[in-house]
This record gives C-alpha cells, sequence and structure tokens, in this order.
C-alpha cells in the first residue's frame, strides 16, 4: 500500500472540494492511504506568475517543509504541478505527480479496465499546463478508454481557455474573447460534459458557458472515474 | 501615450477582423504542425537552430566584424547604424550619392521598425513596396499587423475595395485578377527602378552573404534589376557559417507558413563582378542597433535568437483575439510582448508582457526555442520593481502572500470568503457580479459560487 499526500490546492479547496473527495477516493479503491497535510495552502504560483519571486519561493518551500515525510504528492491541477516541478524544482518537484499522471505512471492504472453506469459523450480540455509538462494526450485519448465513454473531437483543442489566473480579472476583455471562442467550439462539439482537470480553467469555462446559456456539465478526471467506479463523492 | 486596455479591448470585441485573422493564422499554425512531422526529428533539429543563434549573439563583436571584412572583401559596403535616425540617414545618403529616385523596397520588418519609406518618401523620393501584402499596407495607409502575412487583418473583399478604387478599375474579389492588377502595376516600377533594398533573414558572416527567402519573386527582382542594391537588417540576425544556413532554412519556412521552402531562396553579397551577366553596380550592407545590443548586455539576450517566423503569433490565443495592431508596436505577438518594451521601454508599454495566460503555445513552436513565457515573467518582475503597477496592486499581492503563509489564516479566510461569495450567488449558485478587484471577471463571465464547505473543512468533519 502507498501512502499519498493530496495537495488540494487553493482553487480547488473553495470551488471544487468535491474533486478532492473524488481523488481520495479513487486512490484509497486503488489501494492507497491518503493523507491531508492540513497546513497546506497554496504552491505559489500566482506569485511566480506575476513576477514577485521572492514570495513565490517561499510559498513554494513551505510546501516543501509540510509535504517533507512523503514519498508521493498528488495534485488535481496540472498548473500546480507544474509549479511545483518546473518552477520551484527540488524535492517537492520531483515527487509530486498531477492525477492522472500518477493514476497511468506511477499506480499503472488502465482507463480500460473500469466503465461507466451508462453511456456518455464528452469532450476532453487538454489544460494548458498539461502541454507544458508534456505529459498527457491532447484528445484525452487515455480518458476515452474507459468503458462507455464516446469522446467526441473538439475544434481547437490545443488552444488556451484564456484563464491564466490573474491574467483573467487584469484583461477580462482578452481573456473573455478567448474563454468565448473554447465555448464556442465545446458547444459545437455537441457533448454535454467537459472533462476540465484544472480548476481554474474549469471556473473560467463553466462561467463562460453559463453566460452564454450553453449548458455544460464540466468535470474532472477523478470524478469521472470515481462514477465509473461506483464511488460516491457527495459524502465520505 | 499608447493604451492597451482601449486598444485591445475594441480588437477583442471586433468579431470581424478575429474571425479573418484566426482563419488565416489557424491553417500556417495547421500546415506547420503538418509539415515538422516530416522532418525526421525536428526536436532535435530545433535545440541545434538555438544552439547555433545563441553561439551567434554570443559572439556577434566577433561574427559582425567577420561579416563587415567579407562584404568589403566582395566589394560591398558595410555600415553599422547605432539607431533608427543614423540607419534612415545612411540610406538616404547612399540614394541622394548615387542619384537614385525611384526605388523598389521589398518586405523587411526592420525597415518598418525605422520608419524607412516614409522617411525617403518624405525626401522626395519614390519607394515602391513590392511585396503583395506590404504594396497593399503602402497603398491603404495602413500597418503590417503580422511579421511574415503583413495584410493578415483584411479580407478579399476590402483588397477588392481598394484596388478598384486605387487603380479606378471595376470591383472584383479574385484574387488571381487582384494579383494580376498588382503585378502588372509593380512590373513598371521593377523596370524603372534605380535602387533596390531588401530586408535580410540570415546574414552569413563567413561569406559576407544576405539571405532572404520569399514566395513571390519581388525580393530577386530588387537584388537583380536596379544599379544600387540595399540590404538593410538588425545586427542580430547573423549566423556563423554557410552550413549553418542548412540547419536554419529547414526550420524558418516551416514554422512560419507551414512550407518546406520558400519558392525562391536569394543569397547575395556584393556588387556584380566581372562577367556577371546581373545584378547590382553598388552593393551596401546597413545593419541596425537600435537597442539590441542593449538587450545583448542583459538578462534578455536569449530574445535575440529570434528568426522572425512569426510561429508565435499564429499559435498565440492572445494574438487569435486581438490581432496585431492591439499590441502597438512594430511587432506584434509573444516576441513583440518581449520586444516592443525591450526596445521601447517598459513604461509605456508595461501591459504587454502582463496581458498573457502564459499558456505557453509560442515557447512550444519556437524554431530556436526562445522561453517566451519566462522572460515575460520575467518582464513582470521588472515592472514591479520598477513600480510601473498599481500600488494597490503590490500590497495586495503582498497581503495574499501573508496570509497564504499562515495556515490558520488561510482556513478562516477561506470560510469567510466562501460565505460571502456565497451571499453573491444567485439560486442557482451563479456570481454575476463580483466587486472590485475581481470586477473583472464578471465583465466577461459568471463564476459558479462555491461549495457549501471547502475540502480542509469536509476533510476536518470526516479525519477531525
Amino acid at each position: 500500500m502507498r501512502t499519498v499526500a493530496l495537495f488540494i490546492t487553493c482553487l480547488a479547496d473553495q470551488f471544487y472540494p468535491r474533486v478532492g473527495v473524488a481523488v481520495t477516493k479513487v486512490l484509497e479503491k486503488l489501494d492507497c492511504r491518503v493523507e491531508f497535510p492540513k497546513d497546506q495552502t497554496c504552491c505559489g504560483q500566482p506569485f511566480f506568475n506575476n513576477g514577485f519571486e521572492k514570495e513565490a519561493r517561499r510559498l513554494a518551500q513551505r510546501m516543501e517543509d509540510i509535504f517533507a515525510g512523503y514519498e508521493y504528492v498528488v495534485t488535481p491541477s496540472g498548473s500546480c504541478c507544474a509549479m511545483l516541478r518546473q518552477h520551484h524544482g527540488g524535492a517537492m518537484g520531483k515527487k509530486t505527480y498531477e492525477f492522472s499522471e500518477f493514476l497511468s505512471g506511477i499506480l499503472g492504472f488502465e482507463f480500460s479496465s473500469v466503465q461507466l453506469p451508462r453511456p456518455q459523450s464528452l469532450v476532453y480540455h487538454y489544460t494548458c499546463h498539461l502541454r507544458n509538462l508534456g505529459i498527457g494526450d491532447r484528445s484525452g485519448q487515455t480518458l476515452g478508454r474507459i468503458g462507455n465513454i464516446k469522446l467526441l473531437p473538439l475544434d481547437r483543442a490545443d488552444q488556451c481557455c484564456g484563464f491564466g489566473g490573474t491574467f483573467a480579472v487584469q484583461y477580462p476583455a482578452i481573456s473573455g474573447a478567448i474563454a468565448e471562442d473554447k465555448a464556442r467550439c465545446i458547444a459545437a462539439s455537441g457533448a454535454p460534459t467537459l472533462i476540465c482537470d484544472d480548476a481554474g480553467c474549469a471556473m473560467n469555462i463553466s462561467g463562460m458557458c453559463h453566460r452564454k446559456n450553453i449548458p455544460i456539465r464540466v468535470m474532472h478526471t477523478a470524478e469521472l472515474l470515481a462514477e465509473a467506479m461506483g464511488l460516491d463523492t457527495s459524502r465520505w | 501615450m499608447f493604451d492597451f486596455d482601449r486598444a485591445s479591448r475594441a480588437a477583442a470585441s471586433d468579431e470581424a477582423m478575429k474571425t479573418i485573422v484566426t482563419t488565416a493564422v489557424l491553417r500556417q499554425y495547421t500546415a506547420r504542425t503538418a509539415e515538422m512531422k516530416v522532418l525526421p526529428d525536428s526536436g532535435a533539429l530545433r535545440d541545434l537552430a538555438g544552439q547555433i543563434r545563441q553561439h551567434a549573439i554570443d559572439y556577434l563583436d566577433y561574427y559582425l566584424e567577420q561579416m563587415k571584412r567579407a562584404v568589403e572583401k566582395n566589394g560591398g559596403h558595410f555600415y553599422l547604424a547605432a539607431d533608427a535616425d543614423e540607419a534612415r540617414d545612411i540610406i538616404l545618403q547612399i540614394a541622394r550619392r548615387s542619384g537614385c529616385r525611384r526605388i523598389i523596397k521589398s518586405k523587411s520588418m526592420v525597415s518598418e521598425e525605422i520608419g524607412l519609406t516614409a522617411h525617403l518618401e518624405s525626401a522626395g523620393l519614390e519607394v515602391t513596396e513590392t511585396d503583395l501584402g506590404e504594396f497593399i499596407v503602402q497603398i491603404s495607409h495602413d500597418r503590417p499587423s503580422h511579421i511574415v502575412a503583413p495584410i493578415v487583418h483584411k479580407n478579399k473583399a476590402s483588397i477588392g475595395r481598394l484596388f478598384s478604387q486605387y487603380f479606378s478599375t471595376p470591383y472584383t474579389d479574385d484574387p488571381e485578377a487582384l494579383t494580376r492588377q498588382a503585378r502588372l502595376h509593380l512590373r513598371e516600377r521593377f523596370r524603372r527602378a534605380e535602387m533596390g533594398i531588401t530586408g535580410a533573414n540570415f546574414l552569413i558572416a563567413e561569406t559576407g552573404q544576405v539571405v532572404t527567402v520569399e514566395n513571390e519573386g519581388n525580393v530577386r527582382q530588387s537584388v537583380t534589376t536596379p544599379r544600387v542594391l540595399v540590404s538593410v537588417s538588425g545586427i542580430e540576425k547573423i549566423l556563423p557559417r554557410l552550413r549553418d544556413l542548412s540547419v536554419l532554412i529547414k526550420l524558418l519556412a516551416r514554422s512560419a507558413t507551414g512550407q518546406a521552402m520558400t519558392i525562391y531562396t536569394n543569397l547575395y553579397g556584393g556588387p556584380r563582378a566581372a562577367g556577371e551577366r546581373d545584378g547590382p553596380g553598388e552593393f551596401h550592407l546597413v545593419l541596425i542597433d537600435n537597442g539590441r545590443s542593449e538587450i545583448l548586455a542583459g538578462e534578455y539576450r536569449q530574445t535575440l535568437r529570434c528568426i522572425r517566423c512569426g510561429a508565435c503569433l499564429n499559435a498565440c490565443p492572445i494574438y487569435r483575439s486581438i490581432g496585431g495592431h492591439a499590441y502597438g508596436g512594430v511587432y506584434a505577438g509573444p516576441i513583440g510582448a518581449l520586444v516592443t518594451p525591450l526596445m521601447n521601454g517598459l513604461g509605456e508599454y508595461r501591459d504587454l508582457p502582463r496581458a498573457s495566460s502564459l499558456c505557453g503555445a509560442c515557447f512550444e513552436v519556437c524554431p530556436v526555442r526562445i522561453d517566451i513565457p519566462r522572460h515575460l515573467v520575467h518582464l513582470r518582475r521588472d515592472i514591479r520593481r520598477q513600480k510601473l503597477c498599481r500600488l494597490g496592486e503590490r500590497l495586495l499581492f503582498r497581503i495574499w502572500g501573508g496570509m497564504l503563509r499562515r495556515p490558520f489564516l488561510y482556513r478562516f479566510i477561506g470560510r469567510r470568503q466562501k460565505k460571502k461569495l456565497r451571499r453573491l450567488a444567485d439560486g442557482d449558485g451563479w456570481i454575476v457580479r463580483l466587486p472590485k478587484p475581481f470586477s473583472g471577471w464578471t465583465e466577461t463571465r459568471d463564476l459558479g459560487a462555491p461549495a457549501e464547505k471547502t475540502f480542509h473543512e469536509l476533510w476536518k468533519q470526516k479525519h477531525g
């Protein structure tokens, strides 16, 4: 049995706590022991991206100390994983994994080994930080191996959703135009569900779809797997 | 003073322009992706190209000397201009000394940078842009909006209307017919031109040659027809040896337009030699610093690797959403967001490095591996250090950071913020209007309200 420390990230903590529940339950189902160091806060990404190098380093170093005793750290966010791995580096960077990456790479989990109770169509959002980490496939083929899933093609799949952290608030017209383009492509795909493995992108895309009256359910891979494994993520 | 916020807002809401630009750059982006796959190992080739370019700029002083000697050995004249003023003046003097009044000019971003055409025209010379796109820019008194495709923001209909008015001919939007009109017009200009001006894609220090790539044959005309030839380039375009070109040339057109090669590749480096049947009587090479050696001396040196292929523009979601003019400088897109403030100062152009989602698409396609997102982040740091962003913003980050370093405070404020946000939400759990400083978010999209309990609370509930 592997012991895994969960790094929930500040956005998922606030906006998508159910993703944390799903990650925990799926990992437990796959024979992992999940722990949650409660002093964790933020990896420092907003500070790093805005050029506050010292503050970013202090925050990342905090995380390094808090997770010091663990062999594996798993996070449901590609961008926070990239922050720790590519920008902070250190021991924390080496042992931090994005959720799907951990499942395939470390646990050797086969997505084809599970299936959804009912057939579902979905599109996959390829987040920019997966590109920057060089992980994941752009069209979500891995997810497509889950039984009963029909993966639909998404136009301009490798184009950013326009989130970009504080950029979305500082330059709403540009960020909004990019998000609107993404929302249009998603609407054109005809899929009722979008799989998105980053809380920031999920907030941005779902918020734009809601503004434009595009009905879409945004889910994390962990939630989809939980559904396929028959796990209830609405409660512990 | 350049107002990026205004320019980018106007551009982002210009649906017609966005559609034209996006369609065109996506075509080039898709072609690039396909054509790169043809190379046996494009990744390694790009590594090598980056190393060659880095080496060339690391030893730029040496290679510039070598270039000068080689050009002079070929019988050409070599000039080094410190800034735009000096460069324009050198070129005007060349025209005056040689008695040239009619100039044909091919595409050159550096000539845009120094405002060359306007300067020569105001001195009474006739300058004709011979690249079709640049010709259209010239007769419509517009500005290029893309490094490689200057009229990427125009469609067939607007060019049709322009030509109908300019040539006093009936309207057509048939590209072939339009091109034929321009071609006939330009043919006459080629015939009587006394001086040709070209840019440079590369300079070969070893041989003293200028390399230009093109699809229309107008550069070749400019090189072979007029009696005086002037080539202008930034000092950084140097390659040490001719064989280095074999690496870069494989990447340039592929990255730019998705072509394996352009239709024409021109190498030239001096006046007509004895026994040669064509070529100019005089050859002048004008290399322009204009802030480059200052960039070379600092931490942004790597940006001088750029070969102006425009791949980063095509890949960029921001460029696709606002086009090139909104960047306010000669160079648009991700590379423009770096070089415009580096060359013209962070003060006026401080928005450019900040207006990025740092998605990394530019770095992914860069043929010479310029880590654009990293440099953008460093410029943001400079902006903060030079106190060019608002005090409130700096203060907010400071408070935020202080909170994140105190887990008790983080959890406490997190819970309070969650409650506050939930109160702002409508019955379906959506927030349509956020207060400052977050109001930007809801200007263009809604926000799903946070869940009833944070994950920290949920975990505590279960595990104590």
